[in-house]
């Protein structure tokens, strides 16, 4: 057996679980988008028909993806401005207080998403604790409208999502070499232009890779939506879920989570050409 | 070698025996809503039948539906499923016959309750509660008390920002058609164009939707006014008495659920000695004091002490109110653009 062969058979667990797992029932999916609901909520199988493909591109519906898009570059951006200078931090940081740090970062993750999501309806709404803290201190005399509001979804979205961003680009900074930086500050370059036109750019995999991750998470999710924007503002999630699970029209969500896919893996692949790209010029430097 | 036949002999006896008397125990499988029926109902009811309960839970009318439809009814014997699914399921011929002959706690119920719209004479579901959807407000803190549908669909100022409403589907648009006169079952679809544009123009003014926590958004003042069912609402009178219910002027829906057999049940007998067990005067009374729903029990209510009544209102309303007021009925062809709408109204801005 050669190294090539070995290294297929070494896969082949992974690729089996992932095909027979996610591919194919992706795929059973995916054939339901041409038939229609039945009556009752099952599908009717005597008709195949394009109707749900046009109905996915209805504006009603595709303003929805678009909202939620510009919902998860926003939280997005924000997991980035606070998961940069934090990741940063704990690189610069001596090496035995770093995995310290980490934890701390990671901590969160011990809780549940559902628990902590619902901490921040305690922490926002008119009776909680920001407003009382806010009332208390004499700042206002009536609370203010912090839940239920798109703002609030997003705060929900970068509490929940920050600390992947921090792994990301704390990984993409362990692995810069300190020379480059070096260099740049005995060619002359202040510590600003060095971060700008070294630092930044050698991290912009870690960067991307963080990015993406919070996008993809970001707008499919449906339970922060849901909790923290009182229902108000739909995005892609709840529109499936509402699909599979209230109006039992299978077809329809089908339609719509293999757009979704579809947008989703175009990002992935786009990001990946690009990272490829950065290591490319990185490797010729 | 003589023995171990002698000792094989032995285990297969053992086994046959056995084998047998478990077979002779019956397993009946209900799926019910977390809660809806008293903790000990398994306990009680072997002890008065002998027959095991297997208690699944289901949380919501589609989760169940989504699976009997899947399945044919195959791995469960009784369904609790309110009433507009109880007629798809029958209308798909997954139902059993209720067997009145088998239910002699039958006759426990309101002659209103054989009346039902979906099942007149209660052919194939048995009513377990019944109610109505409403306002519910804090009297102590609203300027004026609501009287109409409208008062939440175009709520005053006060108010904007304070109300909730119900997210489930045929809730959600029933306010509207309530408000606009028309029925709660019509699925003509300029009726629906009309209740959407207002439920969208109603949504700008809404602190949420929600289905399950607004009556502690009424006891936290959170919300001034919600638009809830009575036994919901009853929850939150419990810890706030400021808190009232009212029918608008336009009406309500009767909201009714049931209990079905599924055709699929291979225990018809187990089936409606449970069903009726659960229709005898003790256990409509625990409804009533425990969910606070009103039972179509009529052995139960009356069991029930009067002063409950007095503190939750809603509940003292007569089966023959209740039966003014339109039932849910299953859409059928209609749910299409019925859920086609109510897309569109959740999607909006």
């Amino acid at each position: 057996m050669n190294a090539r062969s070995g290294t297929w058979l070494l896969m082949l667990p992974g690729l089996l679980w992932l095909g027979l797992l996610m591919v194919v029932p992706c795929l059973l999916i995916f054939v339901l988008i041409f038939f229609e609901r039945g009556i009752y909520g099952g599908i009717d199988w005597s008709a195949p028909t394009f109707e749900n493909v046009t109905r996915v591109f209805d504006p009603l519906y595709l303003t929805i993806f678009l909202d939620s898009a510009i919902i998860a570059g926003t939280a997005t951006l924000i997991a980035l401005l606070i998961g940069y200078p934090a990741a940063y931090a704990i690189a610069r940081a001596p090496a035995s207080r770093q995995t310290a740090m980490l934890f701390l970062a990671i901590l969160p993750f011990w809780t549940n998403y559902l628990i902590r999501t619902y901490a921040w309806i305690v922490l926002l709404n008119p009776a909680g604790l920001i407003n009382n803290l806010v009332i208390g201190l004499g700042l206002r005399s009536e609370p203010m409208t912090l839940l239920y509001t798109k703002p609030a979804v997003v705060l929900g979205l970068v509490y929940s999502y920050t600390p992947f961003v921090i792994l990301a680009i704390y990984s993409a900074l362990q692995r810069l070499d300190p020379s480059y930086a070096e260099a740049s500050r005995d060619l002359g370059a202040g510590a600003f232009q060095t971060f700008l036109r070294i630092t930044l750019p050698l991290t912009a995999p870690g960067v991307a890779a963080g990015a993406v991750f919070v996008f993809v998470l970001s707008v499919g999710n449906f339970v922060t939506p849901d909790l923290l924007g009182g229902g108000k503002f739909q995005m892609v999630g709840n529109l499936i879920y509402d699909q599979f699970l209230s109006a039992r029209d299978w077809p329809f969500g089908a339609a719509l989570s293999a757009l979704l896919i579809g947008l989703m893996m175009l990002l992935l692949f786009a990001q990946a050409i690009a990272s490829l790209r950065a290591r490319g010029d990185h490797a010729r430097a | 070698m003589k023995f171990r036949t002698l000792l094989a002999a032995a285990a297969g006896a053992v086994m046959l025996v056995s084998g047998t008397t478990m077979a002779l125990a019956e397993k009946l499988v209900i799926s019910n809503w977390d809660g809806y029926m008293p903790k000990d109902m398994a306990e009680k009811f072997k002890a008065a039948t002998g027959i095991d309960l297997e208690i699944a839970v289901h949380a919501t009318n589609e989760e169940i539906m989504g699976k009997v439809t899947a399945s044919g009814g195959e791995g469960y014997d009784v369904l609790f499923v309110s009433s507009p699914f109880a007629e798809a399921l029958n209308n798909l011929g997954l139902l059993a016959p209720i067997d009145h002959s088998k239910i002699p706690n039958l006759a426990n119920l309101y002659p209103e309750a054989n009346e039902l719209k979906h099942d007149p004479g209660n052919t194939f579901s048995v009513p377990y509660t019944w109610g109505t959807t409403g306002l519910c407000y804090r009297s102590d803190m609203v300027k004026t008390a609501p009287t109409s549908w409208n008062d939440l669909l175009s709520p005053t100022d006060d108010l904007k920002g304070k109300i909730t409403m119900l997210s489930t589907d045929r809730w959600l648009m029933a306010a509207g058609f309530l408000a606009d006169s028309l029925s709660v079952n019509t699925t003509d679809q300029a009726d629906l164009d009309k209740v959407r544009d207002q439920l969208i123009a109603a949504k700008r003014n809404l602190l949420a939707y929600d289905d399950t926590t607004f009556y502690s958004k009424l006891v936290s003042g959170e919300a001034l006014m919600v638009q809830a069912w009575d036994g919901w609402c009853n929850y939150g009178i419990t810890d706030k008495p400021d808190i009232k219910y009212v029918i608008p002027k336009e009406g309500s829906d009767l909201w009714v659920d049931t209990m079905v057999v599924t055709k699929a049940s291979k225990n018809p007998e187990a089936a409606a000695k449970f069903i009726d067990f659960v229709m005898n005067a003790e256990n409509g009374k625990w409804v009533v004091e425990n969910i606070m729903y009103k039972s179509p029990n009529k052995a139960g209510m009356e069991a029930v002490d009067k002063s409950l009544f007095e503190k939750y209102p809603n509940m003292s309303i007569t089966p023959a109110e209740l039966l003014k007021y339109e039932q849910l009925r299953d859409l059928g062809n209609g749910m299409k653009a019925f859920s086609k709408t109510v897309s569109e109204v959740m999607a909006a801005k």
